[in-house]
């Protein structure tokens, strides 16, 4: 056991813990925020650097200072570890810094692209209050790809976190895309345009933080915050069937993993769950999901709204029964 | 009786003077007040032969620009309709093909575009919102119809027609010009391939 502590937090946690994991038992906003790393993924984290953090006490041991800032998902605690995120104006400074070179090559086509919303990027940007560039130089362009029938791929919004690589080679049986080049002229692609047909592709739409990766059949369709998030399930062979159902009226515009707050699906769904089941009856729905109330999501009020026709309904059959 | 509150007031019956039965004089001194009003200046104005001038800012009839190039600049991104306290925009987004770039300025364009005048309580949100300068109030007032329907402003009315394009000079105060000089904010601009962005500086 080793005892850390994060902007004045102490927790106690097992030897071999990540202080981002540390962070995280912890919660609030002292959980440093993260791009490329995903808990469900083995070895992913350490590209983006977005979660670094400074470490002013190594150990007990060896209470000497880390020298520069560290990436917390890679890092790994000590006992008597001292860790400063919020707190330090100089690791605020630094994943500021840190932001701004993500958001070199980022277009910020928000107003078209489908991420918007529930896009970590977003939340980044508008956190670090990035609104100016300093960047003179034309940025990078590509034109946007269909991989397979159901994702597309605009590689203009990828940021290199390399999530969607880890999942195809961990929940898939086979990968086929993966980064070419290096450097500034990396580029996720498949070779020759291949089509990603496994079961559990789908799931690289779920994991990009950004809209690099986006869903074909919901391209264009509705803008996040006007549908209404409901868990529901089905019996499916493949995955668990445990989904969130994007629905607006009563039409599925969208299937998804149901994501926990830090942005990461609990399950990971099926292609035939995701792309396939487009209609309302073939789900048993178990009720609205909830959506951080700060999210621009929670703006349509489908929460309250569902609560209130369970109620009306309710009321109803109270009153039918009566007669 | 005790009072049951100490508001109560006697009235007083006393007799009427005789200038006071004559009546007369309170008629007179009545309609002095009444032609008086006939010299002082009128605050209504003949509409429609005459009409009050409105406010640079005055926010009445929307309209959705087109660019320089009589491209529709709204996307469909939804910021209006979310912003909307009253609920009153609705749209549907679609994808632009290709060839139609001579018609819509981005990728995803409002397939349609609604505005209900009924529900719109003209309060400039969503052209605030608005991250494309497509979407603005004009000083134009609301047309009356006799079927509630009419109200329902589609692309036809909403969309500005190519010929007769709308002057909103006076919609862009001091601040906005300035705010359009400064290149560095000019993060989100138009995305083009061909098109340098912030182009300028060291080559």
């Amino acid at each position: 056991m080793a005892k850390v502590t994060i902007d004045g937090h102490s927790i106690e946690v097992a030897d071999g813990t990540t202080i981002l994991q540390a962070a995280r038992m912890i919660g609030g906003d002292i959980v440093p925020p993260t791009m490329c790393y995903y808990s469900k993924l083995k070895t992913s984290g350490g590209y983006c650097r977005t979660c670094i953090v400074k470490v002013t006490k190594g150990s007990e041991k060896d209470p000497r200072p880390m020298p520069k800032p560290v990436a917390s998902c890679r890092t790994t605690v000590m006992d008597g570890m001292e860790v400063v995120n919020i707190t330090s104006p100089e690791v605020l400074e630094a994943r500021r810094g840190v932001v701004e070179f993500l958001l070199i090559n980022h277009p910020l086509d928000c107003p078209i692209c489908d991420q918007a919303g529930e896009c970590h990027l977003q939340d980044l940007g508008y956190e670090h209050g990035l609104a100016k560039t300093r960047y003179d130089f034309p940025r990078r362009t590509f034109n946007t790809i269909d991989i397979g029938p159901y994702i597309k791929m605009h590689m203009t919004r990828c940021i290199m976190c390399f999530r969607c690589v880890k999942t195809a080679d961990q929940i898939t049986d086979y990968r086929v895309h993966g980064m070419l080049n290096r450097g500034d002229a990396s580029e996720i692609s498949t070779y020759i345009q291949k089509a990603i047909d496994n079961d559990f592709s789908g799931n690289i739409i779920d994991v990009c933080p950004v809209g690099a990766l986006t869903d074909r059949t919901f391209r264009f369709k509705s803008r996040v915050w006007f549908t209404k998030p409901m868990d529901a399930h089905r019996n499916c062979t493949k995955c668990s069937g445990k989904v969130a159902l994007w629905l607006k009226g009563n039409d599925v515009l969208r299937v998804t993993g149901r994501k926990d707050k830090w942005g990461e699906v609990e399950e990971f769904i099926c292609n035939e769950c995701r792309f396939e089941k487009k209609d309302v009856k073939d789900w048993t729905i178990e009720g609205p999901r909830h959506i951080d109330r700060h999210s621009v999501i929670s703006a349509n009020h489908y929460e309250s709204l569902a609560k209130l026709k369970l109620d009306i309904g309710k009321q109803q059959k109270a009153l039918s029964t009566k007669k | 009786m005790q009072a049951l509150t100490n508001r109560s007031k006697v009235v007083s019956k006393k007799e009427m003077t005789f200038m006071e039965r004559m009546y007369l004089p309170a008629i007179f001194g009545g309609m002095m007040i009444t032609f008086s009003h006939f010299f002082r200046r009128k605050p209504t104005i003949k509409y429609p032969e005459q009409k009050r001038e409105f406010s640079g800012i005055y926010r009445g009839q929307h309209v959705l620009k087109r660019d320089e190039k009589g491209a529709e600049r709204c996307t469909a991104c939804g910021l209006c309709a979310v912003a909307c306290p009253a609920e009153a925009i609705t749209m549907v987004s679609a994808e632009r093909k290709p060839g139609e770039e001579n018609l819509y300025r981005e990728e995803k364009y409002a397939a349609k575009y609604e505005i209900n005048m009924l529900r719109c309580i003209f309060c400039g949100d969503c052209e605030e919102a608005c991250p494309k300068e497509a979407i603005f109030l004009t000083d134009r007032q609301v047309s009356v119809y006799g079927q509630r329907k009419s109200f329902i402003y589609g692309k036809d009315v909403l969309v500005e027609s190519k010929d007769s394009p709308i002057d909103l000079a006076k919609r862009q105060t001091p601040s906005v010009k300035e705010f359009k000089l400064h290149k560095e904010f000019g993060h989100n601009q138009t995305y083009d391939k061909n098109k340098k962005v912030n182009a300028g500086g060291h080559h």
